[in-house]
Order: structure tokens, then sequence, then C-alpha cells
């Protein structure tokens, strides 16, 4: 078992390779730095700009394999290269890793938990009242986009300020430079709520559809039947027995999640104004930032990968019949 | 006193879908009830009612009483306290009845835990005890294992080591044995019997198996259209039934010893339950039928004896001392004018000669790598003529199938030879081979997958014609409906019109289209229902004296290859064990696989099943990727383990390859020491005279 997730890792690595590579070639041929100095006043001698473009390696004058080179040379080392007016583009990602992540990983696992949750009840109540409204609720927030959501949920949020007479949620910004210690804290969790809530939204629709699906596969199961038959309760033998065994095939859909969930985050982090990888790539994609796009390219690929990663552990952790292979 | 008590419970589905009507029964304690009738009579939804598994829609009233106790509307936390403590069930398919994620060890260790308050560890003790009591090899090690890594019958094991476990007063067994093979049926019966003699349990036995019913039950209870029609002691049932469906399931059943000659079917099929036939539901396939069976259904009256009988003729019956036989047409087959001829004299139409099919067993991937081969089919040989019906035998996993495949494909074998009514498969080229083809079709085993549900029974019937280019096909399709016992204006219908009997029909006209001269049947009676089969198993053999058919007939129920076949061919992985003329076979079976196979066949007669003797084999079929060395059977041979070390050594060493024995013109055995007994008892009359 050890050696095939060995194995599914060191896959992984090469792919993130080759996303990250293709990414860079599509961003240093499509992007033009140039732009940005060029149409300067007083205008820059031609000879200056080369040079400083040189410099960031991002001279559209360089044929691209050799920016690519440099550029390869620099991520092996860990060094991501410049911004498109010299700034380390390693500090402005260690700036915001964290803030993305956060946000990511509390909105994924929230989601994957309530959506698996939903579903399941769901399953249990089908062609029931609640089970409809689920449903079509469900594919009403599956079918809005994120941006509206997220602006809609912070128009709520405004109202409700407004009404209440004093921020219950904070609806802008990721904390309050003000505060420290504890407060601080506090507020930063209070800034998560809406983001959060916007990105496992669409998430726990989804989930809790494939679950539903799964667990209604399980639920008419001879196995089901056995365990109650055995004197367990209804509630127990559905729990232990039939959602147990329906989790397997939802924690392959993971990894899939995880990319519809980074687009989720682009129109998030800008919307709540947060200052997170998904708001630097739109940024840097409006300043030919090549370096900056390919950096956070790089780090979704990492994203998804690691998250098809976990989902092959957890597969195999829920499902002795893959641990024999 | 009866531990349970059930009177007159009915189950409805919405749709006003009566699955069970009026059922009344009483089972006490050590006692065995059986419950028989055929898909859709209602026995499995009447146990489910007992242990109240029924889903929420389902309709139950009436009265279950354990120990005096009702059970129907008992809330959860009561009912929770009976199931898997008083009561227990055994579920059919034992692979869908475990839990797939958690150990065998852990789901019997679940059921004793829920009931006893111990301890972890002393319940997963409990749980390889158990296991141990079942009869599983190394039950330390086993409990660990998880329920893909069982094989079929070490599952059905295990089950009734789950059942047995909070020792409980009734056992609910669901067709305990109808997806294993007969010497693992056989296994676990035994077992079954251990079980209830150690929890000293009353068992309800359901099942379609009048041989295993026989040979478990001390009273039996038969269910028609969701309604008990007959009830009472096995012997009364078997050898006196009163009721005319008893008597005519009774008579259609095939016995291995049992005289050839048409099968007794019952004409038409069971009603739906959404649409009962007014008064007695069996009386429009009835031969007894008299006007006033349809007036009102008959209620199941006492009878003498302590049995019950609902049928208003039964005195009748009774009276005359009348018996299926009797009851019931015995169609007439006429005899084919090719067996006339001497078998040495008579075309050859399949030969194999040394037929090697084996597959490659690979590991990884994208860089696949092989690690092993499986030997499906290891070199046989075997050879039909014309006219003549040939039955390859042997339990799952022996290669049958393999072989079938191999022999349709008409390629080239890996090794061997396949020659189709005098042609090499290895010399045919595209055109040869699409000729041949016309000459050799196929029945398949199961009738509702083998049909397209979305074409008319007349196009599915015409495709082979149309497929070889001819062009009027009409008339032919209404001859061929006419000649498996359809009616022409079937010819519009859609499959799922059809009950499994009648698919299997246009199954076999398909297969008839072309005029073929040797029909492959794989399994073509095994899906159907006793009194459904009898009557496809009479078809195939007029078919076979009228057209002078040839037939290559795979089974594993070898109760039907006696009634159908002429030779017989015992297959044990991917080899020949035995071959030869079905009486040879069948009377005097000379290799020991045979001998356990034919021992372990239940017979439906109560008093042959009791003083009957089994040859019980030992564990489950090796697995064909690594056969044992020499003999392949030697691992699970009873003769293998009284051999002295001198004679054993032959067994471990050399292989033996088909022998003929010397007292016979047509039979062959592989064994090195093979000896003729006789392991069924021929019964002469069936039925009390």
């Amino acid at each position: 078992m050890g050696k095939y997730l060995l194995r599914r890792l060191a896959i992984n690595v090469i792919l993130v390779a080759i996303a990250a590579s293709l990414a860079y070639m599509l961003a240093a041929t499509t992007m033009n730095p140039r732009a940005a100095y060029e149409g300067r006043q007083p205008p820059v001698p031609e000879a200056t700009i080369d040079a400083t473009l040189n410099e960031y390696n991002l001279n559209d004058k360089v044929p691209v394999i050799q920016r690519y080179a440099t550029w390869a040379g620099g991520v092996i080392t860990g060094d991501f290269g410049k911004t498109w007016n010299g700034g380390s583009v390693n500090a402005e990602a260690g700036r915001r890793i964290m803030v993305s992540l956060r946000l990511m990983l509390i909105g994924t696992l929230l989601g994957f938990a309530v959506g698996v949750a939903v579903g399941a009840w769901s399953a249990v109540r089908q062609y029931k009242l609640s089970d409809r409204l689920t449903g079509v609720l469900s594919f009403v927030i599956m079918a809005i986009p994120v941006f509206v959501l997220a602006t809609l949920l912070a128009i709520a949020t405004y109202n409700l300020n407004q009404g209440v007479g004093h921020t219950l949620i904070e609806y802008t910004g990721e904390y309050n430079p003000k505060l420290a210690g504890w407060d601080q804290f506090v507020n930063r969790l209070n800034h998560l709520i809406l983001p959060t809530i916007s990105l496992s939204l669409g998430l726990i629709a989804y989930y809790s559809r494939i679950q539903r699906n799964m667990m209604l596969d399980v639920l008419n199961q001879d196995f089901v039947r056995t365990a109650m038959a055995k004197g367990l309760r209804r509630r127990t033998a559905l729990i232990k027995h039939a959602l147990r065994t329906a989790l397997i095939p939802v924690a392959t859909y993971f990894a899939f999640a995880f990319g519809t969930m980074f687009t989720g985050a682009i129109f998030t982090e800008s919307i709540f104004s947060w200052h997170g990888m998904g708001a630097w790539l739109v940024d840097s994609i409006h300043q030919n930032d090549v370096n900056s796009v390919a950096a956070v390219t790089f780090f979704t690929a990492v994203c998804v990968l690691g998250a098809a990663f976990l989902s092959d552990v957890l597969v195999a952790a829920l499902d002795p019949r893959v641990r024999v292979n | 006193m009866s531990i349970l008590e059930v009177s007159d419970l009915t189950v409805t589905f919405p749709g006003g879908i009566q699955a069970v009507r009026g059922v009344s029964y009483g089972v006490e304690r050590g006692e065995v009830l059986g419950i028989v009738g055929e898909s859709g009579s209602g026995k499995s939804v009447t146990s489910l009612a007992v242990m109240g598994l029924l889903p929420n829609n389902a309709q139950v009233s009436g009265s279950v009483k354990l120990h005096g106790r009702e059970l129907l509307g008992m809330d959860e936390e009561e009912l929770i306290k009976i199931r898997g403590k008083s009561i227990s069930m055994i579920f059919q398919d034992p692979l869908s009845a475990f839990t797939p994620v958690f150990t065998i060890g852990d789901q019997i260790a679940e059921a004793v835990r829920v009931h006893q308050k111990v301890a972890k560890d002393k319940a997963a003790k409990r749980a390889v005890e158990l296991l141990d009591l079942v009869g599983i090899p190394n039950p330390n090690l086993r409990a660990k294992a998880f329920p893909h890594e069982f094989s079929g019958g070490m599952r059905q094991r295990a089950m009734i080591a789950m059942a047995i476990a909070n020792d409980p007063d009734l056992l609910i067994c669901d067709e305990p044995t109808t997806a294993l093979d007969v010497t693992i049926q056989a296994q676990v019966l035994e077992v079954l019997k251990t079980a209830q003699q150690e929890t000293g349990a009353g068992i309800v036995m359901i099942t379609h198996d009048l041989g295993v019913i026989a040979g478990m039950a001390d009273r039996v209870l038969v269910m028609y259209a969701g309604k008990p029609v007959e009830q009472g002691p096995v012997d009364d049932i078997y050898y006196r039934p009163r009721m005319p469906y008893t008597m005519g399931l009774l008579a259609s059943i095939p016995r291995i010893d049992g005289e050839e000659g048409p099968l007794v079917p019952i004409e038409g099929n069971p009603p739906s339950p959404a649409a009962l036939p007014p008064g007695c539901p069996f009386a429009p396939r009835c031969p007894m039928k008299v006007d006033m069976c349809d007036d009102e259904e008959p209620s199941l009256t006492p009878f003498a004896g302590g049995r019950h009988v609902a049928c208003i003729r039964a005195h009748e019956i009774e009276h005359k001392g009348l018996t299926g036989a009797d009851v019931f047409p015995v169609p007439v087959i006429p005899p084919s004018d090719v067996v006339r001829v001497p078998r040495t004299e008579r075309a050859t139409v399949l030969e194999l000669d040394d037929m090697i099919r084996h597959y490659p067993l690979m590991k990884g991937a994208v860089l696949k790598r092989r690690v092993g081969t499986v030997y499906a089919v290891d070199g046989i040989t075997l050879d039909i003529a014309e006219g003549e019906t040939l039955a390859l035998v042997g339990e799952s996993g022996c290669g049958k199938t393999t072989t079938l495949q191999q022999i349709m494909q008409l390629q080239p074998p890996q090794g061997g030879r396949v020659v189709v009514l005098g042609k090499d498969s290895a010399k045919l080229d595209r055109a040869g081979r699409q000729a041949l083809r016309r000459d050799l079709q196929i029945v398949f085993q199961d009738p509702m997958a083998a049909l397209d549900p979305r074409m008319p029974v007349g196009d599915i019937i015409a495709e082979p014609l149309r497929a070889h280019g001819k062009k009027d096909v009409r008339a032919k399709v209404e001859e061929l409906l006419q000649l498996v016992g359809l009616a022409p204006e079937h010819a519009e219908r859609y499959p799922q019109q059809f009950s499994g009997g009648q698919r299997q029909r246009i199954g076999i006209a398909r297969a008839l289209a072309l005029e073929p001269r040797l029909l492959v049947l794989d399994e073509p009676v095994s899906a159907l229902d006793v009194s459904i089969q009898a009557g496809v198993i009479n078809l195939l053999e007029e078919l076979k004296n009228r057209l002078g058919l040839s037939y290559l007939f795979v089974a594993h129920d070898l109760a039907v290859v006696r009634h159908l076949a002429d030779r017989v061919a015992v297959m044990y992985l991917g080899r020949i064990a035995e071959i030869g003329t079905v009486e040879n076979v069948y009377d005097h079976p000379a290799h020991p696989y045979t001998q356990a196979l034919l021992s372990a066949i239940p017979l439906p007669d109560p008093e042959l099943e009791r003083t009957r003797k089994r040859i019980l084999l030992e564990g489950d079929l090796p697995s064909p990727a690594d056969p044992p060395s020499g003999c392949r059977f030697r691992t699970r041979c009873p003769k293998f383990a009284v051999l002295s070390e001198a004679e054993r050594r032959r067994c471990v060493d050399e292989e033996p390859s088909v022998a003929r024995l010397a007292n016979a013109v047509d039979h062959g055995a592989a064994c090195h020491y093979a000896e003729e007994i006789e392991v069924i008892t021929a019964s002469d009359d069936q039925e009390e005279k």
C-alpha cells in the first residue's frame, strides 16, 4: 500500500512540473510586460527597458525557451523570480499563501462535511418534502455563479448590520489591523465567516447531490438489512454500515471539487478584498506579470494534485478492497 | 409450545399489490419448517415481515407472535432486542449480505456486542470460536479477512456463524444455498444442521429447491401466489400430495435417480400479484379445474393427519390416490431418427482435441507484466456425434464457459484443435468462419439479459436471418415462433411482456433461425422456476429429435443433465475428470470427484435423503492460477485421503489422463485408482402407488 501511494506521489510531482511549465509558456508567450514601461512619460530608452526586463527575466526579445530555462532553474532552487516591477515573487507569495490556504482549507472541509451530511440525510428521507427541498436548493445554488452569490451575501450582510446597528458580521477585508491578541483572533474568525460561506455553499450543494446518489445505491443493499437483522437500530445501521460504504466513491470527487474551489476563491477573494492568491492572479494578469501568474498556477497545481493525492489516501483508508492491490 | 406463531399474515405493497395473502404457520423448538414456492410466491416477503425488515411502504397485518409476544407493531426499541437475539436470519447472497468495508470477525463480534455486554476483545474471541464452529480453517487469521477475501461457501458459513452468535430460538434461512455449487451446498447444509444441534433452535427454511427441503424439513408449507396451498409433514407432502400444484411441482422436477423420458410440465405461468384470477389462483394452470374453482378461492382447510390443503377436490385426489403423473398430461416426444444408427457410424459434429486456453495474469497499471497464468482450460478432449447431446458439467470456475467461448469464437486455440462439423477452426478464413456460424448457434443462460429490450420479438428472431442475407423473413419468423410453442402474433411484442420461460423460448427460436446443426446451450434452464423449466427441457428434447440437432449442453444441475444428455463430461479445474454415457457415469461413477458431485445433490425424496450417506468434499476449488501438481483433485479427494503413502506419490507426481474403463464401451475416468461405485440408489417409484 505504501508503495502504491509513493508511486502516486511521484506521478503527481511530474504532473505539477508539466502543468507549471505549460502555464509559464502560455503566460510568457501571450503577456507583454514591456507595455508597462513603454507608455511612460517621460519615455524610457529602449536599452534601459531591455536591461530592466532582462534583469527580471521578462524580455520578449530573449527566446522563450531560454527564459523558460532561467525560470525553471530558479524554481528548482525555490526562487520564483521577480514581479513585473522587480519585487520578489517569493515574498509576495509568502504573504498571500496562508491567506488563501486558510480560506480554502476551511471551505473544503466544511463543504465536504456538511455536503456529505446533507446528502446522506436527504437520501434517508428520499421523496419526502425535506429531500425535495434540499434537492431544489442544491440545484439553485449550483446554478448561481460564485461572484453573484458572494455579492448577494455581502449585500445581505450589509443590510443586516445596518438593521442591527453595529457590525455583527464583517463583510470586507481580512482582519482589523488595529486589534491585537485575542480580539484580533476573534476578529479574523469573524472576517472568515462570509467568504467561507460563499465558497462552501457550492461545494455543499455539489457533494450533497453525489452523496445522496451513492447513499441511495447502498441503502437497498443486503448488508444494511443484515446489519438490522442482527439487532442494530436503523440509525446505527445507516450510519455505521451504509454511510461508511457510501463515502468511498464520494472521496474520489475530492480532487475534482478542489479545482472548482480555486476558481471560486479567485472571485471570493476579490469581492471580500482578501489579499490572497486568487486576487493576486487577477491582478497579475492585468499587469502582464508573467512570473507571478506562473507562481500562482504552480501553487494551484500543487493544491489540486495534493487534493488528488489526499483522495487516494482517503479511498485507501476507507476501502479495504483497494488496499490489497 | 410453539416458538413462533404466525397467523393470517398479509403484506400489501403500494399499488394494491398483495404479496402475501393470509399465511399462518407455527414453528416448534428444534423443528425445521420448509417453505417452498416459485419466485414471486411471497415466501421471502413473509419472512422479512416476521423480522420487521420490510420497507416502510409495506402494509403488514395479521399477527406474528414470538413466545406469545406480538411482534407486529412493536416499536423499534423493543424489536432490536429480539432481532439477532431471539430470531436470526441467514440471507441468500452472502457476498452482498456482508458490509464490504469491515472484517468478517468485526461483523460477527458486532452481532455479539449488540446483545451481550462483553468487552471488545471478548467479543472478538467469541467471533473466532464461532468461525471455528462453522468449520472455517485458521479462524484466528480468517477473522481478520474482509468479505471479498472469502469464497462463497465460506461467506455463507460466516453468515451462519453470525446468525447463531446469540443462541437464537429461531433461525430463518432465506434460500441459504441457492447461490452455491452443489458440493459447497452439501457442506453448508451440514453446517446448518450442526448449528441447529448447537442451539436447539427452530428453523424456517425458505427455498425453491425441493431436494434441499426433503433432507432438512420436518414439515413443509407450499406457497403459491402469496398464499399457502398445502401444509403438512414432509413425508405426506412428498409422497401423498393432495393439491394439484404440489403434485405438479413434484412431478416436474428432473431427478438424478429418475428414468429418462419427458418431464411433466405445469402449463402457463404463475399469476402476477397485481392481477390475480378470480377464484383459485392456480385454476388457470390446473388440469383438474372444474367450474366451481373460479367461484371462490378455496381456503386452507384441515385434512387428515395434521395436514392442510387448499383445494376443493382434495378428497377426491385422496380417494382415487392420484399422483402428478396421473393428473398432468405427459407430453409425447417423437423419437429421433438419427440415433437409430450406431454412434460410431454417425458423423462427428464437434471435436475438441487437447484444447488449451490459458489467460495471462497481469499486474501493474502502465507497465504491465505477467505474474502468472490462469489455466482455465488445460487440455480437454471430447467429441459429439450427430444427433447427440453432450453435457459439460462441473462447479463454477472449472472452465465450462471458457470452453464454450473458445468453440464459439471459431478462432485457432492456443493449443490443440477445435473441429466444428469437420472444419478445423485454425484453418478457417473470414468467409469460412462466417459460413460456419450458420451451423453453430448458442442459447444463453439468462433469458432476461440475452434479448434486446427495445427490439420486438420478431426482429430479434429475424436478426440472424438478415445478418446472413435473407430478405423475406416474415414467414420464417412465424414458423419459428410456432416451433418453440409461441404464437405468430407474439412477433409484435417486446421481450419484457414475456415470462422467463417464454423468453428462453424466444432465445431458442433465434438460435434455430439459421437451421444450425450444432446448438450450444449455456445453462439454458438454470434461471427458470421448476415448473417452467420442465417445459423448456421437453422443448429442447423435442427439437433435437425433430430437427436432428446435436447439443453441447453446459450445466451445473446434474439432474437436468441426466434428463437431456446422452453423454456427459465432468470437468474439474480445466480438465476432464470423467466422460461417458449418462447411464455409465451416473450409475457407476468411477472418479472420486464425480462420486462426490453426485452424492452432494439433494434428492426430492425425504426417505432416501434421510438414509443417504454423503461424500463430503473438504474446502473450496483451488485457484486455477495455481493448480495442485499431479492430479488436480488430490487436495480435496476423499480417496487420496485413504491411500497409502506409496500410492499417494503417484497422485502427486503424475497427472492422470482420461483412461477408458475396462468393462464399458463409452466410459473413461482420469484417476489412477478409478473404481466404480454406486452413489445414487435407483428408485423405481417416485410416489406411492
